[in-house]
């Protein structure tokens, strides 16, 4: 028989938070998947919330290419606040 | 450990001279404390010996619910079996938690199940000993899980960040493992005659077992060496050994049990104790499948997987009805 398939559970913690990706587990099917969440990320009352997503629905950017990728943002400092030098007589801001 | 003497695939540690420039700059990247994730390049030997490593973790947490699940139906009272029934699925949990980093390695979970269910890959030696009594799962959690959590904290800073992850999560519930195995020994020390004999009994039979999960002495295994140049191993095993012996002694003296070896002292000059070695030769003997438990265990890993299977297969065929259905 073929393994059951791979999913990705995704995990809230606590209302007003994101969903966060907790790890993986095999299940037929979403709904199985969710059970199956709840017994092995959630039996300490981590969650509020489950997502379940089959991990061949994932595509992940690749690591070689994380400079190419990324690079864009990094000669872009103007973008944090702490780039303005702001004389302190303004006061907050 | 729970994974012990694993083999790495290198023959010794190559020097920065030796190795390509890839490896160069994967081993800086481990010497930098970085995570090594999935999709990173990394040595075959480093993936090798992380499968094989994570892979005999994986396995034990799921043999390790057999001597424990033993006393599920005898627990003395319900509240006692609540939380045995609670530390046995955490169990379950924690295999599976280590199966999923495994897979991230190129390595399927059926993959490894058939590899532990015939014979090529193992779980640790400790598990092939019986649960004789209900001081044993005190025994079990106390010493089993103490050196367990010797092992895991480490982990948690090892350089491939799944299985870093899954020592996370394991090291946070482990603790209430090794507690709820201390409260119980507390209860059975304090008790009456017969029961203190039983704690005694328990720890005079795990005491041994227990420091031999640690492994024989690596001080100088290229194993170790490769694995610790790695970062997925964090400390030697007699190191971690002697941590676990300094720590529970004083824990045995609380309990008024006596920790069976003549030649334990403490050794002011070293600020540890002094103590026997167990026996290795027993300890091989239990690797190569001659344990007290061997086949048992084995056996009753594998026939709930193949019981199990026209549940898997009803699970895969019900999912496949439901979207034909939907389909339609």
């Amino acid at each position: 028989m073929s393994e059951l398939p791979l999913w990705e559970i995704f995990i809230r913690g606590q209302h007003g938070l994101n969903h966060r990706h907790v790890g993986s587990l095999h299940a037929a099917d979403a709904e199985q998947a969710i059970l199956n969440a709840r017994d092995v990320y959630t039996r300490r009352n981590e969650g509020v919330s489950i997502w379940v997503v089959p991990s061949s629905a994932i595509t992940a950017s690749s690591p070689s290419e994380k400079g190419p990728l990324f690079d864009p943002a990094e000669d872009k400092v103007y973008r944090h606040p702490t780039f303005f030098e702001i004389p302190d007589e303004v006061g907050p801001l | 450990m729970y994974a012990q003497m694993v083999k790495s695939t290198g023959s010794s540690v190559k020097t920065r001279e030796e190795m390509s420039p890839e490896e160069a700059r994967f081993q800086a990247r481990v010497d930098a404390g970085e995570k090594i994730e999935p999709k990173d390049w990394m040595p075959e030997g480093y993936r090798k010996n992380l499968i094989r490593q994570i892979g005999q973790h994986a396995h034990s947490e799921i043999v390790g619910q057999l001597p424990e699940g033993n006393w599920i139906t005898r627990a003395p009272t319900l509240s006692r079996k609540a939380i045995l029934l609670a530390k046995v699925q955490d169990e379950a949990g924690h295999g599976l938690y280590l199966y999923c980093a495994a897979e991230t390695l190129g390595v399927t979970r059926d993959e490894l199940f058939d590899a532990l269910h015939e014979g090529r890959m193992k779980y640790s030696s400790i598990f092939n000993y019986p649960t004789l009594t209900w001081a044993d799962i005190g025994a079990v959690g106390w010493l089993v899980d103490g050196a367990a959590i010797m092992n895991q904290v480490p982990l948690q800073r090892c350089s491939y960040g799944p299985y870093s992850r899954a020592m996370i999560r394991i090291c946070k519930e482990e603790s209430f493992h090794q507690r709820q195995g201390f409260d119980i020994m507390m209860k059975m020390a304090s008790g009456t005659e017969a029961q203190r004999a039983m704690a005694q009994d328990a720890l005079n039979r795990f005491w041994y077992p227990s420091l031999m999960m640690f492994g024989p002495s690596d001080a100088n295994s290229v194993h170790s060496a490769q694995s610790m140049a790695w970062k997925i191993k964090m400390n030697s095993n007699d190191e971690l050994r002697q941590k676990f012996v300094d720590l529970t002694v004083p824990q045995a003296e609380y309990l008024e049990l006596t920790v069976p070896d003549e030649n334990l002292s403490w050794n002011e000059e070293k600020g540890g104790y002094d103590f026997s070695e167990p026996d290795w030769d027993e300890f091989f003997e239990v690797l190569r499948g001659n344990g007290p438990c061997n086949k048992e265990r084995l056996g009753a890993r594998v026939k709930a997987w193949e019981d199990g299977a026209w549940v898997r297969e009803g699970l895969v065929a019900n999912a496949q009805k439901k979207q034909r259905m939907a389909a339609e």
